[in-house]
C-alpha cells in the first residue's frame, strides 16, 4: 500500500482522536471505558501504517552501520509502543498516546516540509517555463511555425508584437522594443534595431522583426542561467561542513545520551521505571537533526533563485560565505564604472593633421581609445592615409612610417623618449583634470598634437558607489589610465581611492597586494584581461556585457551592465548567508536546549517535556527553518525593480 | 541499589559499547559496479535507509546511467542531490529514477539526500 505522508497523517490523526479526548479528560478524572483496549487497537493501526516505514528505513540504515533521524523516530515510537503493550498485560499504566502522537507530529512535520521544499524549488521551474514553445521560422521562403527544439543556428525567425523571442540571435530586419526583465531584472523595455542582439524568452512589445538565430537549445542565455542556478542550488556552502560532521555522530550520540538519561533516573535517582523511560524517549524524539540538515540547502535554494530573477547569478554557496567577509570592492574603470564607449572631445594642434595621422595609425589597432579616434575622423570626413611598418609599442602606443617620417600615437609613457613643449604639457594636464584621457600624437622627434578622449561614467555608478560606502565598504578604482584622468573620474563618482597607471597584466597583482594588507577584496570587471583579477579576488563579479572568459572566472555574474547590480549582489548574498547562519543557530539551539529539558534536567523548575510535546516541537523546528528560508523571498533588496 | 538496577546499569553499559562499536567502528562497505551492455553501462542503487551500494564504480568513456530504486517511504531520502552536476531529483514521483552520469573524465561525483545526511559516490575510472 502506497500512501502519501499527508494521507498517512490524516488517517493517524483521526485514529488518535480517542486518545486526545482522554488526554484532555484526564484532569477531570474521567476515564474512557475500555480505554486501554481502544488505545491499543488504534495505536497498533497507526504504528502499522505510519510508524512502520520509519522502523524499516531505520533497520535498513542500521544494517549499513548508519543512523539517521528515522532511527530516532523509530526508537522513540517503538519503545513507547512496546513498553505500553508490556504494561497493559502486567497491569501498569499505558503510554500508547506517546507513541501515537509522536508519529502523528513527525508525519505532519514531514508532510509540511515536503510541501515547502516544493515551493522553494518551484522558482527554478518558473524560469524554465519562460521559454517560448514554438518559433516562426523561415523555411523555403515562407514563415512556418515549428516546435522550439527544431530551430537551428542560422535560421531566420520572425517575431510579432506580444510574442516571446524564441532563442538568442541578432536582428537582421526591423526594430522594436523588448521587455528583457526576465533575464536582466531591468524593468524598462529596451529599444532594439538591426544588428542588435536579442535574448531568448524575452517579450517583444511593439514591433515585428526578423532575426538570425545564433544560439539554440542548451546554449541560449536562459539555459545557461538555469544551469548556473541549478548548480548553485545544489552546491555546498563551507559552513555546511559543520553540519556534515555533526550529522555523522549525532544520532548515535543521542542514543547514548538517552541511555545515560535512563540509567541516571532509574539507577541513581531511584525514579520509577516508567518515568525514566519517558525521559529517555523524549530525548530521542526531540533530538531529530532535521532542522539542522534543512537549514543551508533551503536558504541557498530560495536565495539563488531570487537573485537570478534580479539578474544576479551567484555561482555557489562558497561565494555567499565570502561576500559576508568583504571589506573592499575594487572596480575596473573602462566599461565597469564608465560606459566603455569613449568619445573624442578635444583636439589640440592642427586639427586636420593631428586627426589624420592619429586615425591612420589607430585604424590598425583594436584598443577602445583607437576606435574613438577613428570614429571622430570618419565623422569629420577626414581621409585616412596609408601607413607602413605599423608596430605596437608595448604598453605605450603604436608607431608607423607616415609620409617618410616616423609617426606615433600613444599615452604619456611615450614621453619618456620624445620631447614636448611646455605649452602642450600644460594643455594635457588641463584636459586630464577634466577627466579626459589624453592621447599624444607625434611626428619625427616631437609631439604635434593632443587628442582628448572622454569615457563618461554610467548614470548609476555614482549612486551605486555611495550605496556601497554606506555599507562600510572601501571602494577602489583600478585603471591603466593616467592619474589625473583617473582621479577626475574617481572624484566624479565619489570613489575612495584610485590606483592609476596599472598595466592590464598588473591588475591581479594589485588585488593580491590589497589582500596581503589583510583586506577581503571583491573585484568587478568585464574584459578578457580582467579574468586573472576576477579569479584572484576573494569574490569576482563579472559584468554581464562581459566575455565568456570573464563570466567563467567570476563567482557572481551580473546579467545587467549596471553597477547597481553589484549592490544587489552583495545584498542578496549577505542576506542569504545571514539566513543560513540564523537557521543553523536556531536548529542548534533547539537541540542543545531541547535535549537537557527532555532529559529532565530542569525537573526541579517544573520544566519537562513529554514525548508528545517533544514530537510537536521537533516537527515545528523543521517547519520553522523552512519558513525562515522562504521568507528570504520577502526581504527588501536595494534598488530592486518594483 | 537493587538487583534490577544493577542489571540495568550493566545492560546500559553494554548497549553503549555496542552502539560505539557498531556505528563508529571500521566496517567494510560494499562497492557496486555497472553492467556494460552494447556500449552503455548501467548501475543500480537501492534506496532504503541509505544507499546500497553507496559507492558505484563506472568505466570512463562509456555512456552511463545510474538507477535509483526507491524503497523507502519516509521523507528523509525523498531527494537525491548530485552537487557537482547540479542535479536535484525527487525520487518519490516514480519507482526508479535514472540519472545520466558524464563519463568523459575520470573523477568522483558525490551524491547525498536533500538534507545532506546520507552520502554516496559515483566513481568514474
Amino acid at each position: 500500500m502506497k500512501l502519501s505522508n499527508i494521507k498517512r497523517f490524516w488517517i493517524s490523526f483521526i485514529l488518535s482522536i480517542p486518545m486526545l479526548i482522554q488526554m484532555f479528560a484526564m484532569p477531570f478524572h474521567w476515564m474512557m471505558p475500555g480505554y486501554n483496549w481502544i488505545a491499543f487497537i488504534t495505536t497498533t493501526i497507526i504504528m502499522a501504517i505510519s510508524a512502520a516505514p520509519y522502523w524499516s528505513s531505520a533497520w535498513a540504515a542500521f544494517k549499513h552501520h548508519s543512523a539517521n533521524m528515522n532511527t530516532l523516530v523509530a526508537v522513540g515510537t517503538a519503545v513507547a509502543y512496546f513498553y505500553s503493550i508490556f504494561a497493559m498485560f502486567t497491569g501498569h499504566e499505558v503510554y500508547f498516546e506517546s507513541a501515537a502522537f509522536v508519529t502523528v507530529f513527525v508525519l505532519l512535520g514531514d508532510a509540511m516540509e515536503e510541501q515547502m521544499h516544493n515551493n522553494a524549488s518551484n522558482a527554478l521551474a518558473k524560469l524554465i517555463d519562460l521559454q517560448a514553445k514554438d518559433a516562426e521560422v523561415e523555411r523555403n521562403g515562407e514563415f512556418v511555425k515549428v516546435p522550439l527544439d527544431q530551430v537551428k543556428v542560422g535560421d531566420i525567425i520572425r517575431v510579432k508584437p506580444g510574442e516571446k523571442v524564441p532563442v538568442d540571435g541578432v536582428i537582421v530586419d526591423g526594430s522594436t522594443t523588448i521587455d528583457e526583465s526576465m533575464v536582466t531584472g531591468e524593468s524598462m523595455p529596451v529599444t532594439k534595431k538591426k544588428g542588435d542582439d536579442v535574448v531568448g524568452s524575452t517579450i517583444n512589445i511593439n514591433g515585428t522583426f526578423n532575426f538570425k538565430a545564433t544560439k539554440v537549445g542548451s546554449d541560449t542565455m536562459l539555459s545557461q542561467i538555469v544551469d548556473l542556478v541549478k548548480k548553485a542550488q545544489t552546491s555546498h556552502a563551507p559552513i555546511q561542513n559543520l553540519t556534515d560532521k555533526i550529522s555523522n555522530i549525532f544520532v548515535p550520540a543521542v542514543l547514548i545520551i538517552a541511555i545515560i538519561t535512563f540509567v541516571i533516573w532509574y539507577v541513581f535517582l531511584n525514579a520509577p521505571l516508567v518515568t525514566a523511560l519517558l525521559f529517555a524517549v523524549s530525548v530521542v524524539v526531540i533530538a531529530c537533526p532535521c532542522a539542522l540538515g534543512l537549514a543551508t540547502p533551503t536558504a541557498l535554494m530560495v536565495g539563488t533563485a531570487r537573485s537570478a530573477k534580479m539578474g544576479v547569478l551567484i555561482k555557489n554557496g562558497e561565494v555567499l560565505e565570502e561576500v559576508s567577509d568583504l571589506d573592499t570592492v575594487v572596480f575596473d574603470k573602462t566599461g565597469t564604472i564608465t560606459v566603455g564607449k569613449p568619445q573624442v572631445t578635444d583636439v589640440v594642434g592642427d586639427q586636420n593633421k593631428v586627426l589624420t595621422i592619429a586615425a591612420s595609425l589607430e585604424e590598425n589597432s583594436e584598443h577602445p581609445l583607437a576606435t574613438a579616434v577613428v570614429k571622430k575622423a570618419k565623422e569629420d570626413k577626414i581621409a585616412l592615409a596609408q601607413v607602413k611598418k605599423f608596430a605596437a609599442i608595448e604598453g605605450k602606443g603604436v608607431r608607423a612610417s607616415y609620409d617618410g617620417q616616423t609617426a606615433f600615437v600613444g599615452s604619456d609613457r611615450l614621453l619618456e623618449d620624445i620631447s614636448i613643449s611646455q605649452e602642450m604639457k600644460d594643455q594635457a594636464i588641463k584636459l586630464q583634470k577634466e577627466a579626459k584621457t589624453v592621447v599624444y600624437v607625434g611626428l619625427g622627434q616631437e609631439i604635434i598634437g593632443l587628442i582628448a578622449i572622454q569615457d563618461v561614467p554610467k548614470p548609476s555608478s555614482k549612486a551605486a558607489i555611495a550605496e556601497l560606502k554606506k555599507r562600510g565598504l572601501k571602494t577602489i578604482m583600478l585603471t591603466g589610465d593616467n592619474p589625473n584622468v583617473a582621479n577626475a573620474i574617481g572624484k566624479e563618482v565619489g570613489i575612495d581611492q584610485v590606483i592609476a597607471g596599472v598595466l592590464p597584466t598588473e591588475k591581479a597583482a594589485e588585488i593580491k597586494k590589497l589582500q596581503d594588507e589583510g583586506r577581503k577584496v571583491a573585484f568587478v570587471g568585464d574584459g578578457i584581461n580582467d579574468a586573472p583579477a576576477l579569479s584572484t579576488a576573494d569574490v569576482g563579479i563579472a559584468m554581464g556585457s562581459g566575455t565568456d572568459v570573464a563570466i567563467e572566472s567570476g563567482g557572481i555574474v551580473l546579467v545587467q551592465n549596471d553597477l547597481m547590480g553589484v549592490v544587489r549582489a552583495l545584498d542578496i548574498s549577505k542576506k542569504t548567508f545571514n539566513r543560513i547562519k540564523l537557521n543553523l543557530f536556531w536548529a542548534l539551539i533547539y537541540n542543545t536546549i531541547g535535549i537537557p529539558i527532555a532529559a529532565g534536567l530542569f525537573m526541579g523548575l517544573g520544566l519537562t517535556l513529554s514525548p508528545e510535546l517533544a514530537g510537536l516541537a521537533m516537527a515545528f523546528s523543521s517547519v520553522s527553518v523552512v519558513t525562515s528560508s522562504l521568507l528570504l523571498n520577502k526581504t527588501k533588496i536595494a534598488g530592486e525593480a518594483a | 541499589m537493587g538487583i534490577s538496577q544493577i542489571i540495568t546499569l550493566i545492560v546500559a553499559i553494554l548497549l553503549i559499547g555496542f552502539i560505539l562499536w557498531w556505528f563508529f567502528g571500521k566496517h567494510q562497505e560494499a562497492v557496486g559496479t555497472a553492467t556494460v551492455d552494447q556500449g552503455t553501462q548501467e548501475a543500480n542503487i537501492v534506496v532504503k535507509g541509505g544507499y546500497s551500494p553507496s559507492t558505484v564504480v563506472l568505466k570512463q568513456g562509456v555512456p552511463a546511467k545510474v538507477n535509483f530504486d526507491m524503497n523507502d517511504s519516509t521523507a528523509c531520502l525523498s531527494h537525491v542531490v548530485f552537487e557537482q552536476l547540479g542535479v536535484d531529483k525527487d525520487l518519490t514521483k516514480q519507482k526508479i529514477t535514472t540519472i545520466d552520469i558524464p563519463t568523459d573524465k575520470k573523477g568522483t561525483y558525490n551524491f547525498a539526500c536533500g538534507m545532506d545526511m546520507f552520502h554516496g559516490k559515483v566513481v568514474v575510472k
